[in-house]
């Protein structure tokens, strides 16, 4: 296997801003007739998956879809509220396609690829034309003209939303451009199916393995590509933002077939989320980042303070992002913004009964614009913080805290979304392409939604164009019936055990006492050590003390769970691996022996400015790394400032 | 808080069905219902026994996963709020709560209070979309949406597609979300094309899978994102145009 070598990104060469109009010209094209010959497998519908299975479907491909929830509309792309950025420069404030390339290099602290960042930007606009095409309800002003909002990492408004509700509407959206395909007969949709293994032959991607949820039938597809838009791994901390269901199992078993699992370590801690109340707690909930656009987050100057918070006077707060970053101020990107808050509640500062949270306070915003414009603007997240907290936002500032919200790694890919084996394209929140080791707010929307319309549309062709000819690998290929029988041996597995914890037990054991606890927002040496030591012992446990009391092969959730958390506690170790090796801080990586005198975060460009991607070697922890050098060409390499 | 649990168990489609009570003390009333029900899982499953099925995803109230009847009521009592929003604080120590899946012909009971809501896709399928194929779409601001236009469009696509209004209609009609989609995208420019098929082939294949409406108005009450029911008077109308308009474009190509 270990013959990858040299990593190659496939970057065009020339000119920044020509790169991708000239490699759309010099890719191979597959002539409109012989596009029905080919079979394309795509994993997940979430705003990726379901954009690429579309337009996939709209060339003439023959795509299957696969999902494990019952309707492509469930998937995780749904809940993203705040918006999704797009360089149209519609409001005349200095934004082009450079600056949005230039935003996002910097935001990611310089841990990208400049290539696919530019023509993630170059496509943005085109997302938003595609999208009010479809019907999707973007705000607009009173001119009819669509309304734009500022978020964090940027000073200009280039954000587009549907009120507090921008995934949802892009979902539904493509959603429903899968559904005319569906319709229409190109798409073939396997709903509450799950992919459980790829398969790989003679070095290229053959077909997936999937488990049918209902009836526990496992079966293999084969196709000519494989596509994987499977989402992010966030909920390995077992409390993220991350809806219950999302998991890195697509991608965990494609890297256990030969995919390079990417960054894995640059993990994303959203400013602002509700505090967590008790041990019950199942997930943590996202107030959207657009709150930071009229909201002003303090803190009490006194930690002793226990004054209500409109009883303390201007003069006892302390308003330290716009303290410290004048600049951006309370729009500083995440990272930042989460790590100052952490500073805060860690020296005794927090809020709320379990002093677990900072101010985000919107008195001054209702006194300058009224209520009711605030009404307008966050209605939905106002009651969505009432219902959980019983506190009302129009009275009393929210409380907030940082919560893990999504993950910048995932499987390596070239500048053509393709993985390092061949034929197996990995997009959206599943790759670890274009954010760098931080994603900027109303990112990750624009990037599935480029990846899927815009960009895996042409490249795939260029890898078809060469199979011309070639059939699918039969599906009783003994590739597929041995990994077919190994999925029947776990399945078989998970179900006889008789342990003393019940799967969630130690799923948030993992998750929260250890790997938020060591790999979280701030990481060190010893603990991360301690973390894979502690990993390891999980896995003993998992495999030994969990009990599965459901036998059944019909919709067994225990089941899929307990499959979905032992490829988690796999991945925590990398994590784990990844963040030890990386001796550096950057972004969402931050590694408390390298930070500034004043507490940012310190890269290590001479060292470390490259992509790690990860080789399985056959043992969990025992990958071996292959390194990406990153070239800086035209945004300087720099250390941040928001000041 | 201590309450008793009454939950519908069925071991699959074709299995009976019987509701079997559990004693649950030690509840949060920060707790969300569906934290309620994951502490009785591991319980259940501590024992030795099966835990209970029930669907959910994103706990936020926007993937429409969860639903169940609560107390005769789908999504339990709190007006405007899924499921998985809803709050132990909204209950009393000492109550007893019943849950059952919802209970429509159109949407099979899978296990437990686990239905198949697949039929809302077919509807979606036969025509809730505007043709837009990739990269045919003009410049976004070349479109003028006035701003009352784009709001009620975005009113109507608020549903999270969850089946309450079904389930909570007396003839297990789909109206209200059938009329929310057609809503969404008939106030549209950009939905005006496919206006008419779009009416007739969805209000068609929803009736080949719901029962009709009778105006009882339960399925408003009951949806978690308030979805007016002035949308199934919208709906009713273009369905009597669409019946003609279509008649009449096909006369002219005949
Ligand atoms: C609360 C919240 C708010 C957010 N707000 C914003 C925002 O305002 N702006 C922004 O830009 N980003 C936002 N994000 C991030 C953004 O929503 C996600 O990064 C993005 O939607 C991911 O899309 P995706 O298509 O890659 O994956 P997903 O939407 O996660 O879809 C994954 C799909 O894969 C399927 N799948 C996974 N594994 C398997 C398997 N093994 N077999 C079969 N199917 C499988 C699932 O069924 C699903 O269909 C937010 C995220 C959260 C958590
Ligand atoms: S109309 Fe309301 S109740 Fe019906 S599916 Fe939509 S959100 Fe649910
Ligand atoms: S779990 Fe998503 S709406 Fe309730």
């Amino acid at each position: 296997m270990s013959d990858i070598g040299y990593l190659d990104g496939k970057v065009p060469t020339g000119p920044i801003d020509e790169k991708w109009t000239s490699h759309k010209f010099n890719m191979k094209l597959v002539n409109p007739a012989n596009k029905r010959r080919y079979e394309v497998i795509v994993v997940g519908t979430g705003l990726a998956g379901a954009s690429a299975a579309a337009s996939l479907g709209e060339l003439g491909y023959n795509v299957k879809v696969f999902t494990f929830h019952d309707s492509p509309r469930r998937a995780h792309s749904i809940a993203a509220q705040g918006g999704i950025n797009a360089a149209k420069n519609y409001k005349n404030d200095g934004d082009s396609v450079y600056r949005l390339f230039y935003d996002t290099v910097k935001g990611g602290d310089f841990r990208a690829r400049e290539g696919n960042v530019y023509r993630l930007a170059e496509v943005s606009v085109d997302i938003i034309d595609q999208c009010a095409g479809q019907g999707v309800p973007f705000a607009r002003e009173y001119s009819g003209l669509l309304d734009n909002r500022s978020f964090g990492g940027a000073q200009v408004s280039r954000t587009f939303y549907a009120r507090g509700q921008t995934g949802q509407q892009l979902l539904l959206g493509a959603y429903q451009a899968l559904a005319r395909q569906i319709r229409a007969g190109s798409c073939t949709l396997y709903n509450r199916t799950e992919m459980l293994d790829l398969v790989v032959k003679d070095g290229a991607a053959r077909g997936i393995v999937v488990r049918d949820l209902m009836t526990g039938e496992v079966t293999s597809h084969s196709a000519h590509a494989v596509v994987l838009a499977t989402g992010g791994y966030g909920n390995v901390f077992y409390l993220s933002t991350n809806a219950k269901g999302s998991n890195t199992t697509a991608t965990w078993r494609a890297h256990k077939r030969g995919a390079l699992y990417a960054n894995p370590c640059y993990t994303q801690i959203h400013p602002t989320c509700i505090p967590a109340s008790d041990d019950f707690q199942s997930k943590l909930t996202l107030m959207s980042e657009s709150l930071r656009n009229d909201g002003r987050i303090w803190v009490p100057k006194n930690p002793a303070d226990t004054r209500s918070p409109d009883q303390i006077p201007e003069a006892d707060r302390d308003y330290y992002l716009e303290r410290r970053y004048p600049a951006f101020g309370n729009l500083v990107p995440r990272d930042v913004a989460s790590r100052n808050a952490k500073t805060q509640v860690d020296e005794g500062r927090g809020i709320g009964p379990l002093k677990n949270g900072v101010y985000l306070d919107f008195g001054d915003a209702i006194n300058r614009v009224g209520a009711q414009v605030i009404k307008e603007r966050y209605d939905n997240l106002f009651e969505m913080y009432e219902r959980i907290t019983d506190e009302d936002p129009y009275k009393v500032p929210m409380r907030i805290y940082p919560a893990v919200h999504y993950t910048m790694g995932g499987l390596w890919v070239d500048y053509n979304l393709m993985s390092n084996i061949p034929g197996l394209y990995v997009l959206g929140e599943a790759n670890f392409s274009d954010h760098g080791a931080n994603r900027l707010g109303a990112s990750a929307l624009m990037q599935g939604l480029a990846d899927g319309y815009f960009v895996l549309p042409y490249t795939i062709g260029d890898y078809l164009a060469g199979m011309l000819g070639e059939k699918p690998l039969d599906t009783s290929d003994p590739a597929f019936k041995q990994s077919e029988a190994e999925i029947s041996d776990q399945v078989k597995r998970l179900l006889s055990l008789r342990g003393k914890q019940t799967v969630d037990q130690l799923y948030r054991k993992m998750g929260v006492d250890v790997v938020w606890a060591k790999c979280g927002m701030a990481r060190n040496e010893q603990g991360l050590k301690e973390a894979i030591s502690d990993i390891r012992a999980i896995r003993d446990e998992f495999w030994s003390d969990i009990n599965i009391t459901d036998q059944s092969q019909t919709m067994n959730q225990s089941l899929e769970k307990a499959m979905r958390v032992s490829d988690f506690i796999d991945l925590a170790e990398l994590m784990c691996k990844d963040a030890l090796h990386r001796e550096e801080s950057c972004g969402g990586h931050f590694r408390e022996e390298y930070q500034t005198p004043d507490g940012e975060a310190l890269r290590n460009d001479d060292q470390f400015a490259y992509v790690g991607a990860w080789e399985w070697t056959g043992e969990s922890g025992q990958q071996k790394l292959h390194k990406e050098e990153l070239a800086f060409e035209y945004v300087k390499l720099a250390q941040r400032s928001y000041k | 808080m201590r309450i008793t649990l009454k939950v519908w168990r069925q071991d699959g489609p074709t299995s009976p069905g019987s509701f079997e009570t559990y004693d649950v003390p030690g509840v949060s009333p920060d707790m969300s219902f569906l934290e309620m029900l994951d502490v009785v899982n591991d319980r259940l499953t501590l024992d030795g026994k099966r835990p209970i099925v029930f669907e959910h995803d994103c706990r936020e109230g926007i993937c429409g996963s969860c639903g169940m009847i609560i107390n005769g009521v789908p999504h339990g009592p709190e007006k405007g709020t899924a499921t998985c929003q809803l709050h132990m604080r909204k209950f009393h120590d000492g109550d007893q709560i019943v849950v059952e899946p919802w209970r429509a012909a159109a949407f099979p009971v899978i296990r437990d209070v686990a239905v198949d809501r697949s039929a809302f896709d077919r509807i979606i399928e036969a025509g809730g979309y505007i043709s837009t194929p990739t990269g045919a779409a003009p410049d976004a601001n070349l479109t003028l949406i006035p701003k009352p236009v784009a709001d009620a469009a975005m009113d109507a696509a608020a549903c999270i597609g969850c089946g309450a209004c079904v389930a909570a209609c007396p003839n297990s009609a789909a109206q209200l979300f059938t009329s929310a989609k057609l809503a969404h995208l008939n106030l549209l420019p950009q939905g005006q094309a496919e206006r008419w098929a779009r009416t007739e082939a969805m209000v068609e294949t929803m009736e080949e899978f719901f029962g009709s409406c009778t105006n009882h108005g339960e399925c408003r009450e009951a949806c978690p994102k308030e979805i007016s029911i002035d949308f199934i008077a919208m709906m009713n109308r273009d369905y009597v145009k669409a019946k003609r308009k279509n008649r009449k474009l096909l006369s002219q190509i005949r």
